[in-house]
């Protein structure tokens, strides 16, 4: 289990570097969804099954086909878009590994306290999430099918093609 | 099932904490260092991704299944930014011809 964990945790870290550092977009998108699905591998070791199998059907599965699809139709892959100058590089190096340190450094105090929770194995199932959603999350619920119908309004009001 | 009751008592949640902090620096990083707009979408699901698996974490710890509903919100609205910021680059691609995130400067002054 601990090796699992520190194996998946590896692939994950590795393949999003290679998202950042490879050149052309299509390598970024394949890096992508090896990460995201040792993210559904994680999930699945948090004992979270019902994320797992959303996460590789939302993410994998429509947002990632998405970006390929995208890319596919614009040709994206033969533009070349030139690389920041070396000064923002750097700037931008330093500014994730200092915000990487303040973010350590304010978490690890909290390090040393291990509350006790009593642990339940069903948390993660279907019928618990589903409980809970349509329960005590009903109404944010419903809502988001305002946000999914607004998006869906506005990204036809972009694609169109202004006379 | 037992396997995995004990895979979450066996690793501390802190290990939790620092990867998911090492994968939001390098969404950060990696918004802050490319210039083209598709990978810089890319770098912000990464992001999201990172802050949805330490909700999970917390949520498998505490035994408080609210952490994975809010997940689930986060991917509802991670979805809708993704059809409207690739509308948006089909756009700019349509518009200027390149996908160059520094050619989209007339709001800066």
């Amino acid at each position: 289990m601990v090796f699992l964990f520190y194996f998946l945790s590896a692939i994950m870290v590795i393949s999003a570097l290679l998202v950042v550092s490879t050149r052309s977009p299509i390598n970024s998108v394949i890096y992508l969804i090896v990460c995201f699905i040792t993210m559904a591998g994680h999930y699945i070791l948090l004992n979270a099954q019902f994320l797992a199998v959303v996460q590789i059907i939302v993410y994998t599965g429509a947002i990632m086909v998405l970006f390929l699809f995208v890319i596919m139709l614009l040709n994206l892959n033969k533009i070349t878009v030139p690389t920041k100058t070396s000064l923002t590089r750097i700037a931008a190096l330093i500014t994730g590994g200092l915000f990487f340190l303040v973010l350590i450094a304010a978490t690890r105090l909290t390090f040393e306290i291990h509350p006790r929770y009593a642990f339940d194995s069903k948390i993660g199932l279907v019928s618990e999430v589903g409980k809970t959603l349509f329960g005590e999350f009903l109404l944010p619920f419903e809502l988001s099918s305002v946000i999914f119908i607004s998006s869906m309004v506005g990204a036809v009001m972009f694609g169109k093609k202004d006379k | 099932m037992k396997n995995f009751s004990s895979a979450i008592q066996v690793i501390p949640l802190e290990h939790y904490i620092i990867l998911c902090t090492t994968l939001f620096c390098i969404g950060l990083v990696g918004v802050l260092y490319r210039r083209n707009t598709i990978i810089i979408l890319m770098c912000i699901e990464l992001m999201f991704n990172s802050v949805n698996l330490l909700l999970t974490a917390f949520s498998a710890y505490h035994s408080d299944p609210a952490g994975q509903v809010f997940v689930f919100f986060i991917m509802i609205v991670a979805a809708a930014e993704v059809a409207v910021g690739l509308s948006i680059l089909v756009m700019m691609k349509r518009n200027v011809d390149s996908v160059d995130i520094n050619l989209l400067n007339r709001l800066k002054w």
